[in-house]
């Protein structure tokens, strides 16, 4: 068993999820006969034929109409947004209808469906290709949004996410689509949603991030492990609806919280998670919660980036300050 | 062409052109050679009962919203061919995608008019459907046009299912102006899909009148730029509803690809109960287009057949009364809803983070 990308993993779930259920279909632009702009559907209508892998005509708005109805059919449409940026149009028939058809006809009509969609910067791309609209999509009643931080995740958590009878938005994180590998074994067995993983252990301070930024937190919790300050960090990875109690637990246990995100600071979902610790580990804080967040700019063009998502020496310097406190 | 241009150093490559269909005039004359359905007396009767039933349950939901007991309505008054022409025309297991203004075709496709009123008098329950016929039918769109492209969706399910069904999506002259419709327009014909598009074209959008929607001369011809078929009918001609329909939707289950029908009406009434259009257009155009009302000259069309009297008339009406009586009845009885419902169906289950949420509004219900 060979070490895979994100990339691979995702590409290895949906197959599977083909292979096992015959209501999966995969559709969106370029996904078919070219394999998807970052090749996550490489081959799969090659091996499933154009009834299951559906190049679709150009139309964000269209994708998500079109997954309503077919998901109302009984079909389970797995589609592809190309890069964050184009998925405004999608949110209409996200937020309107998608989420809230179970709710309308109370349960009599259900849209179980996925959208794959690119989350976030750092990879020199084009205007409207770098977006994190996480904590927009976080708002709306009856999505699940689910983000990655790892192959093995990736492979599980959009496994889940297929097999979830409710939409769900699946944010893949575009500059560790193929920087990060592992050995995933092709098991067919999900990752469950909604729940908070503990990618490493500590007691002194506590990271809540997801997707991309997992490397440079890991990097700073590594750097803050050779001063001798052991860290706990936490991969929230679904972030509606998130699982508070995993991070309440870890914070009243290390009584100090940075949080990282490279979506803007206001209304980004740390304040979310902030606001959660304030209601419930108040009196556990050591320190203020820390956020170490993009701006809120317009995600800049590539050579200004670097300058807006949060960088290992900005983390680490959020963990002095936060350490400063005794 | 309308709106082409002419230059000695263009040719002509393609010609359209838009046909109207129509059997009754506006005094139920017959204006041209009746199809073969219009003998089944039945299906006659039927069809006008349809039609009366759906203005005497609109003029009931107006008079409980005039009285506080439902929510905003907007009735299909001048309309009522099109949505009973339509779900006369679908089969049971077609799939109906309405607008708001379809009563009429909700109830003959079995919706319970008690169950309308639920929706409309504010509780989601009103859209859960009893009835297992119609379980497969979309609420109303509220969202103008959405649901073109949920229609395409479904379509695009029954062909890959390869089911012998189809699609029926109604929508408005405005939600033509909107890209949902095109997108919809688009994919439905580069698929060949299973599916219906029905124009009500009322002439109006809340104050906006057709003319001020578009430019183009027909809203018929939006079909055209995405390779539909398409046809334009007499709204208010429900033999020509019928027919048109029924024509389509068999095309689309043969596989022969989407069909677009534009039927020309008027709404005679307001927008909605929320609405007073004397506001914003002459009440004379109002009385002028009465003249046209589509049962009234269905009845003169049955009248001449000599299959209807005043007598059957009135023991219509007397029935239809009875069965709106029943079901404002039960409306009214209707339980209040739980607040624990809204947390019921947002998810399949209720996440474990919510459940403090749905305990906080059970314990605050009396406060």
């Amino acid at each position: 068993m060979s070490e895979i990308t994100i990339i691979q993993a995702i590409n290895m779930a949906l197959r599977r999820a083909l292979e096992d259920d015959p209501a999966v279909v995969v559709l969106g632009q370029d996904v078919g006969r070219h394999g998807g702009v970052f090749r996550a559907t490489e081959g799969l209508q090659q091996r499933f034929g154009s009834k299951r892998v559906l190049d679709t005509p150009l139309a964000e708005t269209m994708i998500g109409g079109l997954a309503v109805g077919m998901a109302a059919q009984g079909l389970k449409p797995v589609c592809e947004i190309q890069f964050q940026g184009f998925l405004y149009p999608v949110l209409d028939n996200l937020a309107n209808h998608a989420t809230r058809m179970r709710t309308r006809t109370q349960g009599r009509i259900t849209c179980p469906m996925v959208l794959r969609v690119t989350h976030g910067g750092g990879v020199h791309a084009p205007e409207h290709h770098s977006e994190a609209i996480e904590s927009m999509l976080a708002h709306i009643p009856g999505l699940r949004v689910v983000i990655p931080s790892s192959p093995a995740k990736a492979y599980g958590l959009l496994l889940s996410a297929i097999r979830d009878p409710d939409p769900v938005i699946f944010l893949e994180p575009t500059r560790i689509y193929r920087s990060l590998k592992e050995t995933v074994e092709d098991s067919g067995e999900g990752w469950p949603l909604d729940h908070c993983h503990i990618v490493r252990a500590g007691n002194h301070l506590t990271f809540v991030t997801w997707g991309a930024m997992m490397t440079e937190v890991l990097a700073a919790a590594d750097a803050l492990e050779a001063r001798g300050i052991s860290s706990e960090v936490l991969d929230v990875a679904t972030l509606k609806p998130f699982d508070s109690i995993a991070i309440v637990e870890s914070v009243s246990k290390t009584g100090r919280c940075v949080i990282v995100h490279e979506a803007a600071r206001t209304a980004g979902f740390g304040a979310e998670i902030a606001a959660t610790l304030a209601e419930r580990a108040i009196t556990a804080l050591l320190a203020p919660i820390e956020r170490v967040t993009g701006y809120d700019v317009v995600m800049p063009l590539p050579r200004l980036e670097r300058h807006y998502m949060p960088s290992v020496g900005r983390i680490l310097a959020a963990c002095d300050r936060s350490l400063a406190w005794s | 062409m309308e709106g082409g241009t002419e230059h000695l150093a263009d040719r002509v490559v393609a010609r359209f052109e838009i046909r109207c269909r129509q059997y009754l005039d506006e005094n139920g004359e017959t204006v041209a050679e009746l199809p073969g359905f219009c003998r089944d007396e039945k299906l006659m009767d039927a069809l006008y009962r349809g039609m009366s039933l759906t203005r005497a349950f609109d003029a009931k939901c107006v008079n409980l919203q005039r009285t506080g007991r439902l929510g905003t309505f907007a009735t299909s008054l001048g309309q009522e061919a099109i949505p009973v022409g339509i779900a006369a025309a679908m089969r049971e297991s077609d799939v109906f995608l309405p607008s708001y203004r379809e009563g009429g075709a909700q109830i003959w496709r079995g919706s319970a008019m008690d169950e309308l009123l639920i929706y409309w008098g504010g509780d989601e329950a009103g859209h859960a459907y009893a009835e297992p016929r119609v379980a497969q039918d979309f609420p109303v769109c509220i969202t103008v046009g959405n649901h073109a492209l949920h229609a395409a969706g479904v379509a695009t399910a029954l062909k890959l299912k390869g089911e012998d069904r189809a699609a029926l999506c109604v929508f408005g002259d405005g939600a033509t102006s909107k890209g949902d419709v095109y997108e919809a327009i688009n994919v439905a014909g580069v698929w060949d899909l299973p599916l219906v598009f029905v124009i009500t074209n009322n002439r109006w959008a809340i104050s906006t009148p057709v003319d001020r929607q578009t430019a183009a001369a027909t809203l018929a011809q939006k079909g055209l730029a995405g390779g539909l078929r398409v046809l334009q009918v007499d709204g208010n001609d429900v033999l020509g509803v019928y027919d048109a329909v029924s024509e389509a939707l068999d095309v689309g289950r043969r596989g022969g690809g989407a069909t677009l029908i534009e039927c020309l009406t008027f709404r005679l009434n307001d927008h909605n109960t929320a609405d007073d259009s004397t506001r914003y257009r002459d009440p004379e155009e109002v009385k002028t287009r009465w003249a046209f009302c589509p049962l009234k000259r269905f009845r003169s069309f049955l009248e001449k057949r000599g299959a209807w009297t005043d007598e059957r008339e009135a023991r219509m009406e007397a029935s239809i009364a009875e069965e709106i009586d029943a079901a404002v009845e039960r409306y009214l009885t209707y339980p209040e809803p739980s607040p624990a419902t809204m947390f019921e169906y947002t998810y399949a289950r209720l996440p474990d983070a919510y459940i403090n949420q749905r305990d906080e509004a059970l314990a605050a219900r009396h406060e």
